[in-house]
């Protein structure tokens, strides 16, 4: 096989194979540089180390719990581990990240963080990382995303966070990045960029994967602790990729550990209204790195499009594009009709709600269970829980119609 | 056809900084970029930067950024930016001031050849540092293209080697940490960063970022071989309907920055 051990990987330049890299401008070079010398020397200090973990456990409520779904796994015929992210503190694996980044921002003496977020969730863990931290938190979120998710934006100004309206482009994640990448770029000595997810120029891909990867890392133990031996795959959904490449992280060396990413399809990535960036779209740079991305003939981003706000991207993590033309890892497209029954199967069977980018890696399940045969062992990274889909849940399958319910009442 | 970097020197020997202007293709349409950029050029920019619009232009202020959402719903293709270049060259030595990844779409050699065949003198890329740019530098060298990389306040002296090493034509300095857009006053840093760079290249050292006023432009002449000057030029067409009338405001302001680069300020 043609991969390294995920330790050696990226390069010093933050290469996996032909993807990664630094597409910044000049000015944030020094400052990326210093990043990872902070970074790496954290790493490396067991005061950082044990901090981490310390905040990890009795903040965060970490290690999540693997859990064994028996009816659920009867209805897809194997035997399947959840990996309970949705319990975290935030309801989300999200949290390993924000405090990971705001520790090192601590460290490092700043004093001001910016983010950027979609639907909003990367926003409230990077405000509730802020508030513990007494940092001072600025949010970008697009325009449309804000009226979308006008509960988050709530929930960050809660939390003490400035949540800053982007007008420019389509007014969405991708946008929101550019304005925290503007933002930065201002105003770099005195604060750091919290990146959400495992993509953006290096180091941020290695040191998302690293802040996360207790995921994977928990679930082997885990899983050797439940089964006596590994799972025969692990499962997580793919946007930016970061619960997925913690998941993978903890499995990379075991080569008998299969490792499956699952993109929003959204209508179906033949559509052409999807976020399937490694299925559907083409080698390219956005956001600082060389990965796939959703483009047109001229190297426009193009806009993605997902019933879930997390998938909603258009470009993927390097180390999944490397992860991806090793053959290490095997992404596939689940599309919003998908993700949504497995979304509904899981409440039904176990009474777990899972947030529809979660809902995208159990719609796997049985793509996976064919190829492998059998009744195998399954791990998938039930990264988010979904309280914050019930809007959407409840438009998809006409829960809370308005006429039905005045019906309802009436009969009553 | 007159190089960059001779054109440069030019203004130098005569005691002036060089005046180099940016306008994006297609803005606001792609034959009333060609028509303003050609009326920059008469009314005295010496070096002209077309640019490229770009969906996702991370370095751009809200004039630049409002100009190529403009000229991308219009439907700008990367083929009609070789067609405003070659209207440009013309006239005087121009180059292209991109994105990446548009490039990298087009192919790196592909776009190389195309921008040489239309008579460009070169790339400036506000997002490719040359420690990512074998591939462009070896398709620079083929095509008799310049390499134009940016250098800033917080660069290293290391970087500064390196950065200037990979560069012909000149070196863009850009004075401020922080994105394309007029500014009241010309920053501190940027006399500081301009004497680094001399310390390490004997290439001609532009400035830019922030300049819009005459008086600015002579300030920056002071102590630079070139003022780069782009958000200013695009806000005043920006606030003309008519091209003939964008023209007329473009072409004033101009003017008054080519005497502000030969020192003549307002008293």
């Amino acid at each position: 096989m043609s991969f390294s051990a995920p330790d050696s990987m990226p390069d010093a330049a933050g290469h996996f194979g032909r993807f990664g890299g630094r597409f910044m401008p000049e000015a944030l070079i020094a400052p990326l540089d210093e990043l990872e010398q902070h970074w790496r020397k954290a790493m490396a200090d067991d005061e950082f180390v044990t901090q981490f973990d310390a905040l990890l456990r009795e903040y965060a409520g970490l290690p999540s719990r693997l859990y064994e779904a028996e009816r659920f796994s009867e209805t897809v015929g194997a035997r399947v581990l959840l990996k309970r992210e949705d319990l975290n503190h935030t309801g989300a694996h999200k949290i390993r990240n924000v405090l990971g980044q705001a520790l090192l921002t601590t460290r490092m003496g700043k004093q001001r963080v910016i983010a950027e977020t979609g639907a909003g969730q990367h926003g409230v863990a990077t405000a509730t990382a802020c508030a513990y931290f007494g940092l001072d938190c600025t949010v970008y979120m697009g325009e449309v995303d804000m009226v979308r998710q006008a509960l988050n934006v709530a929930r960050m100004r809660m939390l003490g966070a400035q949540v800053i309206p982007v007008t420019s482009g389509s007014r969405t994640l991708k946008d929101a990045i550019n304005e925290a990448l503007r933002d930065w770029v201002a105003n770099v000595d005195d604060t750091h960029y919290l990146l959400g997810t495992a993509a953006g120029a290096h180091p941020f891909p290695a040191m998302v994967r690293d802040f996360t990867r207790g995921i994977g890392d928990e679930a082997r133990t885990q899983t050797l602790e439940l089964l006596g031996r590994l799972p025969d795959a692990a499962l997580a959904c793919v946007g930016g990729g970061s619960n997925a490449i913690g998941m993978f992280a903890g499995f990379l060396p075991d080569e008998s550990v299969r490792l499956y990413g699952f993109e929003a399809a959204g209508d179906g990535y033949e559509t052409g209204r999807h976020a399937a960036t490694i299925t559907a779209g083409q080698i390219g740079v956005l956001h600082g790195a060389r990965s796939y991305l959703l483009q047109d003939e001229d190297g426009q981003t193009l806009e993605s499009h997902s019933i879930s706000a997390g998938l909603d991207y258009p470009g993927v993590g390097p180390e999944h594009a490397w992860l991806a033309e090793t053959g290490r890892a095997t992404y596939l497209p689940i599309t919003d009709a998908q993700a949504m029954e497995a979304m509904a199967l899981l409440a039904k069977t176990e009474g777990i709600i899972p947030a529809i980018e979660s809902a995208h890696a159990l719609a796997g399940l049985p793509g996976v269970v064919a190829e492998l045969g059998g009744a195998p062992e399954l791990v998938v990274c039930l990264s988010g829980r979904g309280d914050k889909d019930m809007d959407t849940a409840a438009k998809w399958f006409g829960l809370v119609d308005e006429a039905d319910l005045v019906a309802e009442v009436k009969m009553k | 056809m007159t190089s960059v970097r001779s054109t440069i020197e030019a203004a130098q020997s005569v005691g002036r900084a060089a005046l180099i202007g940016y306008l994006p293709a297609g803005y606001p349409s792609v034959d009333a970029s060609i028509e303003l950029v050609q009326c920059m050029v008469k009314a005295g920019v010496d070096v002209v930067e077309v640019g490229l619009p770009y969906s996702d232009p991370v370095m751009d202020g809200p004039t630049i950024q409002a100009a190529a959402e403009v000229a991308l719903a219009g439907g700008i293709r990367t083929t009609d930016v070789f067609r405003v270049v070659g209207a440009s060259a013309a006239l005087a030595p121009t180059l292209v001031m991109t994105y990446w990844n548009p490039v990298e779409r087009y192919g790196v050699g592909r776009f190389a050849a195309a921008l040489a065949d239309a008579g460009g003198a070169g790339l400036i890329t506000p997002d490719l540092i040359p420690d990512e740019a074998g591939e462009w530098i070896g398709a620079a060298d083929r095509h008799g293209l310049d390499r134009i990389f940016l250098v800033a306040p917080s660069s290293t002296r290391r970087r500064l080697e390196m950065t200037t090493a990979a560069s012909t034509g000149f070196v863009y300095a850009t004075s401020v940490m922080g994105v394309t857009g007029a500014r009241e006053q010309i920053s501190s840093a940027a006399p500081e960063l301009v004497r680094r760079v001399k310390e390490v290249t004997d290439l001609p050292v532009g400035v830019g970022l922030g300049v819009s006023t005459r008086q600015q432009a002579a300030e920056v002449a002071s102590f630079a071989d070139a003022v780069i000057v782009g958000s200013a030029l695009v806000r005043s067409i920006a606030n003309e309907d008519a091209v003939s009338a964008a023209a007329g405001a473009l072409a004033a302001l101009v003017e008054d920055l080519a005497l502000g680069v030969r020192g003549e300020v307002e008293r």
